[in-house]
């Protein structure tokens, strides 16, 4: 891996460069809190953003898209594949963990042509985090609090500037193709090494207990007192699953023109909590309380995507704790079934 | 250009007919005649352009398929509404088959024991055809098969041709007869005391409503079937049918692609199944 170093004078140059040949997607102010969307002013860039609101989950996998066009009276149906050239810049760790769960989801068994042209197209520049979002988050604990993988290029700030981890080729051309940067140095490396041992402390390990031992925590669990106790307070609202960086389940339906003829088939985001999501052509619907909805939610983050995928479906990046009107907390969740097992 | 495993293929309505006031049969022809290539207890995705898309197991056996397949459909929701309402020589979307079916060759030189209830008796064919198409390797053919009401009776031709058989024991019931039935009154589990089997070489199929399967299944462990031989085929709502959307999940278990056939071994511990 090789280690460059970009002023932070030189970010606005590269951001612009970048923005001939690419869309660029970063962190932005939204009110108070943070959003990832379409830079269209290098100002707009704020890597020192703590968290956002939604996971830049939604780059990869967009709220809504198309997955076919179709014209009834010529019963012709044509795939759509949106993908888009897109640089994304500033995706904190714990979300380049998640990237790596989607990725699997999305390439195992029945490759999704949809997600993986859309990371294909897509270069990611990621961001080490120096200090903790808020109180909510707990990547330390679920080890993602850095990464070694799933990134072109890594950015670390060193105060004027950031010191670039090249881990790609194509990390490399975007580097030498939009960018003034030179090689580290011997003392740039020593400052980097100096920033990186130095954050750790500043996180606390959150979980009590270590988060390998989830699955089968989770597994003995089953029927834990803790889901009747979440299932009164959910309102089933979906805003956990909306926010959650590894939540992929989705919905499907077609949209037709006025004169019945053309139309497109879409795919938007779908949540396990909304009451229907299990409901059968019958009626009969297989999670109907919300306690059994949250165990869902639960187990699907602890237990039943590591047992498909071999990665835990949590992250730790707290951003269902922060959305929920009722306060449910995964991580309180967590601890509490470790403490009681 | 890149293709999508959610493009479905144009194929042609054939034949339809009417099976009873909710069921249609759906005869349905794939571009070329070409074999649609499943094994019993597997489905498709059925896609109405402009409508949806809604998961339909496969009613035809894989013996029989001549580049057709069929499809029995109980209109219920927007897309099996819609359906009903096509004419031969419409187009419908298929994707698929998909999902794991019956062992078949798990169930040679077995007797094999079919318990469908109501509609369930639409996938459940697709298997009872094939093994009658291979009758010389299996042992008995036991069908025993549930409605409500005598007009609720899918397939009655069929039906009427396996009790006819010698190499077939069939036995059908309604829960509520009418003046033209004259026979078996009762739910499903009256049959069973009807049967003798020899239940270590009998291998059990069942699919009905979610009602059913619970009281089929302690009659069918109390004649001592073993758990492993125990099949089930369960439904759930799909979008994708390709175990990504997260709708058909069974706690850990996809019902699209782990299932929808389980043995009862498999799902017995999985809380959500039934």
């Amino acid at each position: 891996m090789k280690l460059m170093i970009l002023d932070k004078s030189a970010l606005a140059p590269m951001v612009n460069a970048l923005r001939a040949d690419y869309r660029v997607v970063g962190p932005q102010a939204r009110g108070p809190q943070f959003a990832f969307d379409v830079i269209t002013d290098p100002a707009q860039l704020r890597l020192d953003y703590n968290t956002t609101i939604l996971p830049p989950k939604k780059v990869l996998q967009p709220q809504y898209e198309r997955l076919l066009s179709f014209n009834r009276r010529e019963y012709q149906v044509t795939p759509i594949i949106e993908a888009t050239p897109t640089v994304l810049v500033g995706v904190h760790t714990c979300d380049l963990h998640a990237f790596l769960l989607l990725d699997q989801a999305f390439s195992r068994e029945y490759p999704d042509a949809h997600y993986l042209e859309r990371r294909r197209q897509t270069v990611i520049i990621s961001l080490e985090c120096l200090e903790p979002c808020d109180e909510y988050s707990f990547c330390r604990s679920m080890g993602t609090l850095t990464s070694d993988t799933g990134y072109d290029l890594h950015l670390t700030d060193l105060g004027t500037a950031y010191a670039v981890h090249v881990a790609t080729e194509t990390g490399r051309q975007i580097l030498s193709r939009y960018a003034t940067v030179r090689e580290a140095t011997e003392a740039d490396v020593r400052q980097l090494n100096e920033v990186l041992s130095a954050k750790w402390p500043r996180f606390t390990y959150r979980l009590d207990f270590d988060a390998a031992e989830l699955p089968a925590l989770l597994g003995a669990a089953y029927d834990h007192p803790l889901w009747e106790e979440l299932g009164e307070r959910c309102l089933a609202c979906g805003s956990c699953t909306n926010v959650c960086p590894t939540c992929y389940c989705f919905n499907v339906f077609d949209e037709v023109d006025m004169q019945l003829v053309a139309g497109e088939r879409w795919r938007c985001w779908d949540s396990c909590q909304l009451d229907e999501f299990a409901r059968v052509a019958g009626g009969e619907n297989f999670r109907k309380a919300r306690s059994a909805r949250q165990r869902h939610r639960f187990m699907r983050k602890g237990k039943y995507l590591y047992e498909k995928f071999g990665e835990l479906g949590c992250v730790g990046c707290g951003r269902c704790i922060r959305a929920c009107v009722a306060k449910i907390s995964i991580l309180e969740g967590f601890n509490a079934i470790h403490q009681s097992a | 250009m890149t293709t999508s495993i959610y493009t479905p293929e144009m194929a042609r309505l054939v034949k339809v007919e009417t099976l009873t006031a909710l069921e249609k049969l759906f005869t349905i022809e794939l571009p070329g005649g070409r074999s649609l290539g499943h094994s019993p207890g597997q489905f498709v995705m059925l896609s109405l352009l402009g409508i949806g898309e809604a998961p339909i197991s496969i009613t035809s056996s894989p013996s029989r398929s001549n580049g057709i397949f069929e499809l029995c459909v109980r209109r219920v929701g927007d897309v099996t509404n819609a359906l009903h309402n096509m004419q031969p020589g419409d187009m419908v979307g298929i994707r698929g088959p998909f999902g794991r079916g019956f062992p078949i060759e798990k169930m040679r030189g077995k007797d094999v024991l079919f318990a469908p209830g109501g509609l369930g008796l639409a996938p459940l064919r697709s298997l009872i055809n094939q093994v009658l198409d291979e009758r010389g390797s299996f042992g008995r053919v036991i069908i025993l098969y549930g409605a409500r009401r005598p007009q609720e009776l899918l397939f009655r031709n069929e039906l009427e041709e396996w009790i006819a058989r010698p190499d077939v024991e069939c036995l059908v019931t309604v829960d509520r007869g009418d003046e033209t039935w004259t026979g078996n009154v009762g739910v499903i589990t009256t049959l069973f005391p009807k049967i003798t089997i020899n239940p270590r070489n009998t291998v059990a199929v069942t699919c009905g409503p979610p009602i059913m399967y619970r009281f089929v299944l302690m009659e069918m462990l109390s004649k001592g079937i073993p758990e492993t031989q125990i099949y089930l085929s369960l439904e759930r709502r799909m979008k994708c049918g390709v175990g990504k959307c997260g709708h058909c999940q069974i706690n850990h278990l996809y019902c699209c692609q782990d299932g929808p056939v389980f043995t009862y071994t498999q799902i017995k511990n999985v809380e959500e199944a039934l």
